[in-house]
């Protein structure tokens, strides 16, 4: 068997299969880009505000504690559904004031608790910031997670 | 040693070796303030510990892998590489741009995609530096023997660089910009670094074991294949709760088993090819990581990743602390060993000392893959705690961790043993050699 299976061979599978794979990766990436701008993610309500929320998020370098969507560094809890456990369905000013008293209450400085930085965001800031964590909890994400503890 | 320019990987390995220290130590301080939370909690933030942990990690690997490059290439394409100088070049850019990015994070200036969060002109260095880089090998290979090693290294270095070029594109749609940020992180992770990983094993295995270069390439082209077939739809796994569509529960749940098969191909190989030969290789140390890496990769990787990237599983088990314990086995076993293992083969040539220290280095080699392993047992298990109380009882995210606390300690004491292994390992590969034997053959003691 190992006469037969020659080197030029093991060649031609590994190039031809990769071809293949590739191709059908790239396909399927074109289908899954079109369908999360069409289908499960809000495109019309993707606001200047949310755009901006997305960079005060990315400027404070968030997912190196919390997670999102189940992404990130696992210190701190999940943000990609804060927005439902705060209530925001149901009471969006609500939910709005508490996330912003919140983080403007850290550090909490309690001994022995995770401490989370105070980053002086401005309150354009965090009205851009919550923006764009209201617009993630409405992602079509398969029905995860599997409840609002995130 | 065969060609005066393979002396480049010298300094590509001091480097490497230097930021791993950098980030094992990284790694404790981030361990203990997991266990004394208020610790730095104001002057060195986690966030901030964490990026240099991950990203010293990468560019080290990353070092080790263009060392090691420079090392192969001219033995395998019989000739010298086509310009020290770019190679001296490239290595002060990289250098400098990982320096500059631990600085910058310490001042609290980075970008903010996970792993990806160098500032736009670091970004812009390292692709620089690694066009150089290119540039420079793949002119050595056009001009001398091709092989099928160099060929996959090639491959696989061409690859990472191209991938590279998706941290640029940034969406505002945060679905998007998931979707295409794992282009580098998975289809760097688990797929076109295993060709740089196989690719480096073949070299090893072809100059300790002696056997047939045929039929070591033959197996290299299998295991080459066996990863890209199974790693580029694999990416499936990272496709199900970032608003993706849901056949890619299906396609990466199948394509996850799958995944599994290069690793353990590559522990088959490696083993088969040392039973072979019957030949002993002097350097015994280089031999236990060429054997050991495949092993705890095809755990950390291949068991640890199949363990949770079941659709049905990984619904539960998602963004908790076991992808921490399957992130931290699967780097050690796949890349961190592997470097280890070039550099425990290559350095006593480039030092022109007999393979030396070897005891000491391979209790480096004990001491960090059993503390790994102690790491990766204790947060599995607080993984499936944490999953439990998290995900099906509901419990809220900080209350779970403080039940989690135990087994923080234990990770925290299994991180400083590691240190302690690191330690050992960098001293027995860089440290005095003056007792040492010259590695010139008239030099040798005869006994008797």
């Amino acid at each position: 068997m190992s006469e037969r299976f020659t080197k030029s061979a093991a060649r031609n599978i590994f190039y031809g299969g990769t071809a293949f794979f590739l191709l059908l990766f790239i396909a399927l990436s074109i289908h899954t880009h079109l369908y999360i701008v069409n289908s499960s993610t809000d495109q019309a309500t993707l606001t200047p505000s949310v755009a901006q929320g997305k960079q005060v998020w990315e400027h404070n370098a968030c997912i190196n504690c919390h997670s999102l969507l189940g992404e990130g560094a696992y210190f701190a809890p999940e943000l990609g559904n804060v927005w439902v456990r705060y209530g925001g369905r149901e009471h969006p000013e609500g939910a709005r004031m508490g996330l912003k008293a919140w983080m403007r209450a850290q550090p909490t400085g309690v001994p022995g608790r995770r401490q989370m930085p105070q980053f002086n965001l401005s309150e354009q800031e965090l009205d851009n910031l919550i923006d764009f964590l209201e617009w993630v909890s409405r992602i079509d994400t398969q029905g995860w997670p599997p409840n609002t503890a995130g | 040693m065969k060609y005066s320019t393979q002396k480049l990987a010298y300094p590509y390995f001091i480097a490497a070796l230097a930021l791993f220290l950098v980030q094992v130590l990284a790694g404790v301080l981030a361990g203990s303030v997991y266990t004394l939370p208020n610790l730095l909690a104001e002057s060195l933030p986690f966030h901030i510990i964490r990026m240099i942990h991950t990203n010293a990690l990468l560019i080290w690997l990353l070092l080790g892998y263009f060392g090691a490059a420079y090392f192969l290439i001219p033995e395998e394409s019989e000739r010298d590489i086509h310009s020290p100088k770019i190679a001296w070049l490239q290595l002060f850019i990289f250098v400098f741009a990982a320096l500059a990015a631990v600085v910058s994070y310490l001042m609290g200036i980075h970008e903010g995609r996970e792993f990806l969060e160098q500032p736009l002109w670091v970004k812009v260095l390292l692709v620089v530096a690694f066009l150089l880089f290119l540039y420079n090998v793949s002119m050595t290979v056009l001009k001398g023997r091709k092989t099928v090693v160099s060929t996959v290294l090639l491959l696989g270095m061409w690859g990472a660089a191209l991938l590279f070029l998706f941290a640029f594109y940034n969406p505002d749609n945060l679905a998007l910009d998931k979707m295409y940020w794992w282009y580098v992180v998975h289809l760097w992770v688990e797929g076109i670094w295993e060709l740089i990983m196989a690719s480096m094993l073949a070299f090893l295995l072809i100059k300790m074991t002696g056997v047939d270069r045929e039929v070591i390439e033959k197996w290299l082209y299998v295991i080459v294949g066996l990863a890209l077939f199974s790693g580029l739809l694999g990416t499936g796994h990272h496709y199900y709760w970032i608003g993706t569509p849901g056949y890619w529960q299906w396609i990466g749940s199948l394509f996850s088993i799958l995944e599994v098969l290069p690793f353990f191909a590559m522990v088959l190989w490696c083993f088969h090819m040392v039973y072979r030969s019957g030949r002993n290789h002097p350097n015994k140390a280089a031999m236990l990581w060429t054997l050991g890496c495949p092993v705890m990769a095809f755990f950390g990787a291949g068991v640890w990743g199949l363990m949770h990237s079941f659709s049905f599983i990984n619904f539960y088990s998602h963004g908790t602390q076991i992808t921490a314990a399957h992130g931290h086995m699967a780097f050690y076993g796949a890349y961190v060993m592997l470097n280890l293992a070039f550099f425990t083969y290559a350095l006593p040539q480039l030092r022109s000392v007999q393979p030396y220290n070897q005891v000491l280095n391979m209790w480096g080699f004990w001491v960090m893959t059993a503390s790994m392993a102690f790491m990766t047992f204790t947060l599995t298990f607080a993984g499936v705690l944490q999953t439990h109380l998290q995900r099906v009882v509901g419990m809220g995210f900080m209350e779970i961790q403080q039940q989690l606390d135990l087994f923080y300690w234990m990770r925290l004491l299994s991180g400083i043993v590691f240190v302690a292994g690191a330690i050992l390992y960098i001293y027995a590969a860089l440290g005095p050699t003056k007792n040492q034997v010259s590695s010139s053959p008239n030099l040798q003691p005869t006994h008797k």
